[in-house]
């Protein structure tokens, strides 16, 4: 792809205080959040949680019942779809079907009354961009998924806006276009230097897309930040869980503290959590949640090996490159992933040892981090 | 593979095709035939008729074929049948109605799709309400209202006129016709219109150069209701089109109750299979296009 400096600079969104109802029942309360100039935000969450409503709304195809919404420092609340320098890209894709790929791509540079000759060569730069030049005269019925899904981010590129919106873009393809498309946008992205604020519930997708990752819950931002960030420091269960596949690995304990030496204790599992970097100073006996992903789970298939604890294997997948093992602890149920091909089998014993450093512990009544 | 239990009945290597003429198939078609001969017969008689000079009538043999066949009946049918004192035949009315169909299509047609759309994609405050009351309004049998709209007629001086008559099949198409573009356009994803919304295409823009095109399939099943509804109508164009402007189907009644002397049933039945042409016409050449139109609900962008 060639690189294309961008006509318009890139905009910031700011949302204060947001407010949103649908049939009487506020799907979004008090939403604050701030998205910079050229970053790549994800809304992340479980369908239902808001996410597609908030990006709707930011689109101006929503009326917002309380807050404001500001687009590049304008205050749009309540301005025309039009006049807020974005280009939305739907799951739908959402062609025009009665026109060509290039009328889908010109329409709104017509209707705005854009010259003929500008037209044309951002409709040319958009169609380069997206290798879609020898598909200009066609109708979207003649078009592929993944065909289809181009057009219609180049109808949202030739309109040269502040920002991007995507309304999960690639929901509507198979596996292997999705996987295509998605570094595709990656590419574009970085070579666009544009704000996109991307809706998803597939956490793939959100972590090798996103600057920053907003994970959404009942109409709520549980947690902003960084991929890394949100995998590695969940800021509560819902985060932990829903971020990870096979998901996170819970079990209800308890702290133990002796001097500066923190370990968690339950049936059959004692892990050493002392470099553990708690937010409070943790109490003797204090119920806790521990997470461990099922990549820091290691197995010692050795009988004799001391671990964290043991437990019998209850069922094997392996995956080619990696191995899930689903574990039976006292009824517990542990799912570790290893890489490499020694596979236990089901009904043995091993011993388990959990990276002590990469846990997550939370307070069983807040559901927050510790 | 398991080998096949003895139990089962094993299908023959080949099985063949069921025998075509069962007794229930003969029923069938002894009753289709029936059917089909019943219905067909009066036009039989029409046309058998309006081919026979008056001599051959007068025998009656209402069944028998033309012993001579003679043209002249459908030329005077068309060009010299008698409504009253007038000798000009049932063309009058055929370019009367051509005059009141064309507009009357055109402008329903298109005032329902853009009611259609409205309701369909801007869900104006009191849309539900509207289109409850257009639904009642599909329900009021025209004699109710026939006479406070003769009023309204006269008093803003459109009655007995073409556009009067115009705009009395507009107004009584509209009900239909918004029913079916709402319908029509309720199967649209709604994502289409929200990107033509951010495209910033408005309200007109959006219907002329995106929904009306997309309607295509819909809008020649309302060509075609609309066409034989309007070219059949009777008692609409009796009252309000005005001597000047009676459609085909008034003309025909004048012409068959016209009696000079003898009866002339070859002229009438000729005049008859004339008016009845256009919608034959539109249902003929036109069928495929029906059911593809009314079974093009999902449109796959």
């Amino acid at each position: 792809m060639p690189a294309v400096p961008a006509h318009r600079p890139s905009a910031e969104v700011g949302i204060h205080q947001l407010e949103i109802r649908l049939g009487g029942v506020a799907i979004i309360a008090g939403m604050d959040l701030q998205v910079q100039a050229g970053e790549f935000l994800v809304l992340l969450g479980p369908s239902g949680c808001g996410k597609s409503t908030l990006l709707h709304s930011i689109a101006g195809l929503l009326d917002v019942h309380q807050g404001r919404i500001e687009i590049g420092g304008r205050d749009v609340t309540w301005a025309d779809p039009k006049d807020r320098s974005i280009g939305m890209v739907f799951q739908s894709y959402a062609l025009y079907p009665t026109m060509t790929v290039e009328r889908n791509m010109s329409f709104g540079l017509r209707v705005n009354g854009v010259p003929k000759a500008e037209i044309e060569k951002r409709v040319a730069r958009a169609a380069e961009i997206l290798h879609l030049q020898e598909l200009l005269s066609r109708k979207p019925s003649q078009l592929s998924g993944g065909q289809r899904q181009r057009v219609a981010i180049g109808r949202a590129l030739v309109r040269d806006v502040g920002v991007f919106l995507f309304d999960e873009p690639l929901s509507n393809l198979d596996a292997k276009l999705r996987a295509e498309l998605r570094r595709e946008l990656k590419q574009l992205h970085r070579n666009l230097g544009t704000t996109m604020v991307y809706v998803t519930h597939d956490q793939v997708e959100a972590m090798t897309l996103a600057t920053r990752i907003a994970v959404m819950n009942k109409g709520r931002i549980q947690q902003i930040g960084a991929p890394g960030e949100i995998y590695n420091r969940p800021a509560n269960v819902f985060v932990a869980g829903f971020l990870g596949s096979p998901s996170m690995n819970f079990v209800e304990g308890t702290l133990q503290v002796s001097g500066d030496a923190v370990s968690f204790r339950r049936a059959g599992l004692a892990v050493d959590v002392s470099g553990y970097a708690f937010a409070q100073v943790p109490r003797q006996g204090q119920p806790a949640l521990l997470g461990a992903r099922p990549e820091d789970i290691a197995l010692h298939l050795d009988q004799a090996a001391a671990g964290d604890g043991r437990a019998a294997v209850a069922l094997v997948e392996p995956m080619g490159a990696q191995t899930i093992v689903w574990m039976d602890l006292q009824g517990q149920q542990l799912s570790a992933l290893l890489s490499g091909h020694a596979e236990p089998a089901a009904g043995q014993e091993v011993a388990f040892r959990i990276a002590s450093d990469k846990v997550s512990l939370f307070d069983v009544a807040t559901q927050e981090r510790l | 593979m398991s080998t096949p239990s003895a139990a089962l009945p094993i299908a023959p290597a080949r099985s063949r095709r069921p025998s075509r003429l069962s007794a229930g198939r003969i029923g069938v078609y002894a009753f289709l035939l029936s059917a089909a001969a019943f219905f067909l017969l009066p036009l039989y008689v029409m046309l058998v008729t309006s081919v026979k000079p008056m001599d051959e009538i007068r025998l009656g043999n209402l069944f028998a074929p033309p012993a001579h066949w003679t043209i002249q009946p459908w030329i005077a049918a068309w060009s010299e049948a008698c409504t009253g004192l007038e000798c000009r035949g049932i063309q009058v009315g055929f370019w009367n109605s051509v005059k009141i169909v064309l507009p009357s299509t055109a402008i329903s047609i298109f005032f329902g799709a853009l009611n259609g759309y409205a309701l369909s994609f801007w869900r104006a405050r009191g849309a539900n309400l509207l289109f409850g009351v257009l639904m009642i309004g599909a329900f009021v049998p025209y004699q109710v209202v026939m006479f406070p709209l003769v009023r309204a007629w006269a008093e803003i001086g459109i009655f007995s006129s073409l556009p009067g008559i115009v705009l009395i099949h507009t107004i009584f198409g509209m009900p239909v016709m918004t029913l079916l573009f709402r319908n029509y356009y309720a199967s649209v994803p709604g994502e289409l219109f929200k990107a033509a919304r951010i495209d910033g295409g408005g309200f007109f823009r959006i219907f002329f150069q995106l929904m009306l095109p997309m309607a295509t399939p819909i809008i020649i099943v309302a060509v075609i209701m609309q066409v034989t509804a309007i070219w059949n109508d009777f008692i609409l164009g009796l009252v309000f089109a005005g001597r000047e402007n009676l459609p085909m189907t008034v003309q025909l009644n004048n012409v068959i109750n016209t009696t000079t002397g003898e009866r002339l049933y070859n002229v009438n039945m000729a005049a008859t299979v004339l008016t009845s042409l256009v919608p034959l016409a539109i249902y003929l050449i036109s069928g495929r296009w029906f059911v593809r139109g009314i079974a093009a609900g999902a449109v796959k962008g």
